[in-house]
């Protein structure tokens, strides 16, 4: 009852200055708002991000030949390729199909399907009028069967296509909807022309695929600009022989599901640079989507820190704020303590109703910067690509952050009053 | 004869302004009350009769002497009980009114019952009762800044019988009044002498006003330099 009472009496006063209410609010409003919306936005990709990783796989094992570092360089960091010793990849430092092979008979056991790709290049595919922007990409027989892409017409390439390298290609449904009208049968069977650095190549259509709207892929090409072209699959040998390349940068192994993919890594890298270890320049490393979850996750719960740490500034300083108009408050409101206390309000009475005062004042900000902040977060996802809902957990901890504020900055104004000698209080012009 | 309410025994009040200057505001002043009556305590400023009513409103402690309110040593009791005593049994009413500002007149006569614990319900029911006591029925939703003084007055007189208390102190009620409405009030403590039955005691510096009760004290320097019977 009592508490009813002094909450009403807070929200007359706030009614009465509004102007000055909303000013000692801004503080608790801002630092509310920024970690919400962050949090919101930071949830939306972490969650996107790792659910479209683990949708490719967490089994899956990224191997990839990478620039060797001595001690001295990964220490100083920053230099991509810049010093004496680095050299461009040459046919020689590639992984070779050979030792892909071998792999395989050694691990065949723990590996479900292998994917390998290499990029050809950005394109058109041209019929007529028509055009459509793909991005052409050899790819291994297991590709599909590791990123989870369905095959939505036709089927995919044979062992003799895969093996002989044939002018053959696995097309998105956009593209046959740019092209063929939406007619998925009509697309299988026919040859497409396909403009690579201003020559033409003709490829038969074996298959038309679902395009990956949820692989990592896409979000990533979502902060990183990637554009709107689809992926024109082809035999890895074609794309091979295109690039006049016969080796591999990188492959996908996807391990078997009661082999520990992080265990697998290990192996396959000790595998490889066993391989490697004459090679000066370059090694191969491999790590599983697991790891690489992790990692993403740690790196997000970071900035997730940091921010909050700012918000938390914002937070105090909007606290201190509140304590400030509290003093000032109470000092225009003297005689009503000498009134109250006259009237026989004990010193509880006062210190509660001072309190309650300052704790709707950070409650009313916390909820209009937690209004605003779900705003711009989900905005700020919305226009980054992901979907994003405001965490209930989140909005919970302002909320109560919020009242803590209130608690804390209102005590020592809020004692002061209760200490005030009615006497002197009464007198008080 | 009536039970007494207030019994002052030898009190005396010195405040220290830092020695050797102490000052002795009231010299061994001894007053009963008895209940119903109309007492009206006069004397010129810096007769100490503030200080007096401070330490009859239990919002003051004397240096030395002995205070009975209605059956309670206020002397011997804490803080957190002279908060009690001055909740139930003493109604302040001041010269510059004292309502809350912000909240209407029914909000303020239920202030002390408020603190009382009284339930909501049974708060707006008394509030309303008083309020139509002071013939203010008509304004119970208006806030203080939209009632003239004299209205004020009367609001402030409800809150101070909220509680039923045994005294109702009133401090120069009709100081910031002119003579009409200043009658008014004055009006209305004799009605509820005569018909509520209350005792009331009067700070005034005014002889005229005093005139109107039944008894007249008068203090100089901290003393009770006589006492007699007024016309009420």
């Amino acid at each position: 009852m009592m508490i009813y009472e002094n909450i009403r009496l807070a929200l007359f006063s706030l009614k009465a200055n509004k102007m000055r209410a909303l000013l000692t609010m801004l503080g608790i409003i801002i630092g509310i708002a920024a970690v919400i919306a962050i949090m919101t936005l930071g949830d939306a990709i972490t969650s996107s991000v790792s659910d479209s990783m683990s949708s490719m796989g967490v089994t899956n094992i990224m191997v990839s030949v990478q620039q060797r570092e001595d001690e001295e360089e990964s220490a100083s960091g920053m230099n991509f390729g810049e010093d004496d010793d680095a050299r461009e990849m040459v046919e020689t430092d590639y992984i070779s199909s050979e030792m892909v092979q071998q792999f395989c008979d050694v691990y065949g056991d723990d590996i479900q399907a292998i994917s390998a790709e290499e990029a050809v290049g950005k394109g058109e595919i041209e019929s007529g009028t028509h055009r459509s922007s793909v991005s052409v990409q050899g790819i291994s027989l297991g590709y599909f069967q590791v990123n989870h892409i369905e095959i939505l017409e036709g089927g995919y390439f044979s062992k003799k296509e895969m093996d002989e390298g044939q002018m053959v290609a696995l097309v998105a449904e956009e593209v046959v909807d740019d092209i063929f009208g939406g007619d998925r049968k009509a697309a299988v069977g026919s040859t497409i022309q396909v403009a690579l650095d201003n020559k033409y190549y003709n490829f038969v259509v074996s298959g038309v695929y679902e395009k990956e709207d949820n692989s990592a892929m896409s979000s990533y090409a979502v902060f990183f600009g990637g554009n709107s072209a689809t992926s024109c699959y082809i035999p890895i040998k074609t794309a091979q022989r295109l690039n006049h390349s016969s080796g591999y940068t990188q492959f996908t192994v996807m391990a078997d599901t009661d082999v520990d993919p992080d265990e697998f890594s290990v192996r396959i890298e000790n595998y490889f640079n066993n391989l490697y270890r004459n090679n000066q320049y370059f090694e191969v490393s491999a790590v599983s989507m697991s790891a690489m979850v992790d990692v993403m996750a740690e790196m997000m719960n970071t900035v997730t820190v940091a921010i909050a740490f700012i918000g938390s500034i914002a937070l105090i300083v909007g606290g201190i704020g509140v304590m400030n108009i509290m003093l000032v408050s109470i000092t225009e409101r003297t005689r009503e303590i000498g009134t109250r206390k006259a009237m026989g309000a004990p010193n509880s009475s006062i210190r509660i109703q001072f309190i309650i005062e300052s704790i709707v004042i950070c409650i009313v900000g916390g909820i209009i910067g937690i209004i605003l902040g779900c705003i711009v977060g989900v905005a700020a996802a919305g226009y980054a690509g992901v979907s994003a809902a405001p965490s209930v957990r989140s909005i919970f901890i302002s909320l109560g952050f919020s009242m803590a504020i209130g608690v804390f900055f209102g005590y020592y104004p809020a004692n002061k009053a209760a200490k005030l000698n009615p006497i002197d209080a009464l007198r008080y012009e | 004869m009536s039970r007494e309410v207030i019994e002052l025994k030898d009190i005396y009040k010195r405040f220290y302004i830092g020695t050797p200057n102490e000052l002795e505001v009231l010299k061994g002043i001894s007053l009963t009350v008895r209940e119903g009556e109309f007492v009206a305590i006069v004397g010129a400023s810096g007769s100490g009769k503030s200080t007096l009513m401070n330490i009859i409103g239990a919002l003051d402690r004397p240096t030395e002497g002995e205070y009975i309110l209605d059956g309670v040593d206020v002397i011997a009791a804490k803080d957190s009980e002279l908060s009690k005593i001055r909740n139930r049994k003493i109604g302040f009413v001041f010269q510059t009114y004292n309502l809350i500002a912000r909240t209407d007149a029914i909000r303020n006569v239920e202030m002390p019952m408020l603190y009382a614990g009284i339930p909501m319900g049974e708060r707006v029911r008394r509030a309303k009762e008083l309020l139509t006591l002071v013939g203010m029925e008509e304004r119970m939703r208006h806030l203080p800044e939209e009632l003239s003084g004299g209205q004020k007055q009367r609001v402030a007189i409800a809150r101070a019988m909220a509680n039923d208390p045994a005294i109702i102190l009133a401090d120069e009620p009709t100081g910031a009044l002119d003579s009409v409405t200043g009658r008014l009030v004055m009006d209305l403590f004799h009605k509820l002498h005569k018909e509520e039955g209350k005792t009331i005691v009067l700070i005034t510096h005014s002889p005229e006003l005093a005139e109107e009760t039944q008894r007249i004290v008068t203090i100089r320097d901290g003393k009770i330099i006589g006492e007699r019977e007024g016309r009420g």
